[in-house]
């Protein structure tokens, strides 16, 4: 349970230097909850690219790896069989079937580790700030902590870069 | 990036200028409203087909594949064409998904959604084929390597491009499916955070797995859906490469080509976006979306079919070409065969619809015409039938020895299963428009509002060029 202030917002451009502004007064930004992705944010929020990428490579790798040894083991090692004069070791044979397995264990990894990451899981009870956040409104969430300003003006502040409303809960975010 | 100037009269792609809360009741309303009669006529329609293929399925499976009109001479007909058929059907959702995503095309944005399960349902039809066409659907899993091997010393042989198909189709299918669901999430939850019904929440509270609209998610789902969609790319054009493989990795005249994958991947896009006009038009009268999917989203997509089939047009020419530049006695026989034949009208049905009818695409009128547009690109299906029917039955029917010399005639049953096929598709599709979000809001909330911006010179225009 933490206590939160939840200030919407009903486009991007106020959010946007809401959420500076708000950081460069030393407030914690929690999150920021929108109905699509809002460009700048990244930036504004000081939000580090994503590592997923690395994922991808290594379960890419994985899949490449399991696609030639199981390809290399059946029709190679464990039983060659003459197929009109092809060599047992016929490589270019194997390339797409390579291929394909790597691309499935880099496509499924990478969306795997994402809701993993995110923590998005049929069991998850969606924890939502406003709930018109999936519809038409930019929510912002400060975390709520002693800073030179007391809330009158943070709320002040936040109403002043056109935030339509300014909540203070008490929520599990 | 810099923006040009031009960027002012930069297209719209939805009609008047929709409030966020606007788009998202709008994309709503199909599913908790009560569809039209023209809805509720095409779903009698293609449920009756549907049936038909269940009957006529399951006495193929209790009877055998003998009920087909294969021969000797021509062991595979309608359903390899219909296989192949269906396979380049779904190729054009992963263009508009995947392709288009990295080429940073907005207009995909109101699209991309149906051609995605468009794919995914068309790529269900395909797969059924190969299964019918094993006589013994229960043995499928002998295609797949497992262990412990329990054929003796035997594996699958992984030199045939026909278990390279088994494992292109089905990663094609997951990676499809995957990147279809993954974008309907932030959708789902939309539609969770509306529903008033318990069970609607519960549904879309399991469905949108938790989503709540993070920053911080969103950030790194941008991330994924490129790579997704990087992954996608090469995978469709491999897809459909492998499937021509099937033949062109063969020694029968009109098959052992090496131009067959481009010119199956052109076929498979031009066919595929034939698809997609036809759905889309069906689904913007029965479901009233004219306002997001615009006359520019058709027009831009018959620039596309005029491009593609321009392409397959050159592509036919090529093989004719070659056929008399290299000197092959029966490569030569093949394509006389293929142009005076008796199964010429095949042959002139598939250059009619293919080659002639996307020529008029170059006709802005003919572009702004939703009447014409339906009726060319069904049309564009018919010839793209026909094409896979005149490169699998002509070639098969006159190979090298006159004595194996034969006809095909299709029976009842496999005009029963192509017309039922049909059935399943458009079900599945029809019952998709109603039953989930059928245009990725999301996303087309991200262009209405750079949209805005950009029109009115306000906003944030240095980060306002780029939404998935």
């Amino acid at each position: 349970m933490a206590k939160i202030l939840v200030a919407t917002f009903p486009d991007t451009a106020n959010l946007l230097t809401a959420v500076r502004k708000a950081r460069r007064e030393m407030f914690r930004v929690y999150d920021v909850f929108t109905p699509f992705p809002v460009h700048g944010l990244d930036e504004a929020l000081g939000v580090r690219r994503t590592r997923l990428p690395w994922a991808t490579l290594l379960c890419a790798l994985t899949g490449l790896t399991t696609a030639i040894v199981l390809q290399g083991y059946t029709n190679v090692l464990d039983w060659p069989l003459n197929v009109g004069g092809k060599p047992d070791n016929s490589t270019l044979a194997f390339i797409p079937i390579a291929f394909e397995i790597t691309v499935l264990g880099a496509g499924l990894a990478t969306v795997g580790a994402f809701l993993v990451r995110c923590g998005l899981l049929p069991t998850t009870r969606a924890r939502v700030a406003d709930v018109a956040a999936t519809d038409d409104r930019f929510a912002l969430v400060l975390e709520w902590r002693r800073t030179r300003l007391d809330h009158g003006q943070i709320e002040r502040l936040l109403r002043q870069h056109g935030a339509r409303e300014v909540v203070r809960k008490v929520l599990e975010l | 990036m810099d923006k040009l100037p031009e960027d002012a009269t930069e297209p719209r792609w939805t009609t008047g200028s929709p409030t966020l809360h606007q788009i998202t009741v709008d994309i709503a309303a199909p599913m908790e409203g009560k569809p039209g009669r023209l809805w509720y006529a095409c779903l009698a329609v293609a449920v009756a087909a549907l049936m038909v293929l269940l009957g006529v399925a399951t006495y193929l499976i209790a009877t055998g594949i003998g009920i087909w009109g294969l021969n000797n001479s021509v062991g595979w007909a309608f359903d390899i064409t219909n296989f192949v058929f269906w396979i380049g059907i779904g190729h054009a959702g992963t263009l508009i998904s995947a392709i288009l995503l990295l080429f940073r095309q907005r207009w995909r944005n109101s699209i991309n959604r149906s051609a995605e399960a468009m794919t995914i349902f068309a790529v269900m039809c395909a797969g059924l084929f190969p299964l019918l066409h094993m006589g013994r659907p229960w043995n499928f899993f002998f295609i797949l390597p497992y262990f412990p091997n329990q054929h003796g010393p035997l594996w699958v042989n992984f030199r045939s491009p026909l278990v390279w198909d088994v494992f292109a189709i089905s990663t094609y299918f997951t990676i499809s499916l995957v990147f279809w669901y993954l974008g309907l999430i932030p959708d789902l939850a939309t539609m969770r955070d509306r529903a008033v019904g318990k069970i609607k929440k519960l549904v879309f509270g399991i469905l949108s797995v938790g989503w709540n609209g993070s920053h911080r998610t969103w950030s790194r789902y941008e991330i994924v859906s490129m790579i997704l969609a990087g992954l996608a790319t090469p995978l469709v054009l491999s897809v459909h490469s492998i499937v021509s493989m099937d033949f062109a990795t063969s020694l029968l005249p009109g098959w052992h080509t090496t131009i067959f994958p481009p010119y199956f991947v052109a076929g498979a896009i031009y066919s595929g976006f034939g698809m997609v006009m036809t759905l889309l038009i069906l689904t913007r009268q029965s479901m009233n979306l004219q306002r997001y999917i615009t006359m520019r989203h058709l027009d831009s997509m018959a620039r596309v079919l005029l491009l593609t089939g321009s392409i397959v047009g050159f592509a036919y020419a090529t093989e004719f070409f070659s056929a008399w530049y290299g000197h092959d006695l029966y490569e030569r026989y093949h394509f006389i065969n293929r142009a005076t034949g008796p199964y010429r009208w095949g042959f002139y049905l598939m250059v009619l619809c293919n080659v002639l009818t996307p020529q008029l695409y170059w006709f802005k009128r003919v572009r702004n015409n939703v009447a014409i547009l339906f009726i060319t690109s069904i049309l564009v299906n018919v010839g793209m039938w026909f094409e896979r029917f005149v490169i699998i039955v002509v070639s098969l029917h006159r190979a090298f020895l006159p004595s194996g010399w034969g006809m095909f005639y299709p029976t009842i049953f496999d005009i029963g299963i192509l017309v039922g096929v049909f059935g399943l598709f458009f079900t599945l599709f029809l019952l998709f428009i109603r039953f989930a979000p059928m245009i990725a809001a999301w996303e087309v909330k991200g262009v209405a509002v750079d949209q805005a911006s950009s029109h009115t010179g306000a906003g944030h225009g240095a980060e306002g060029g780029h939404h998935g």
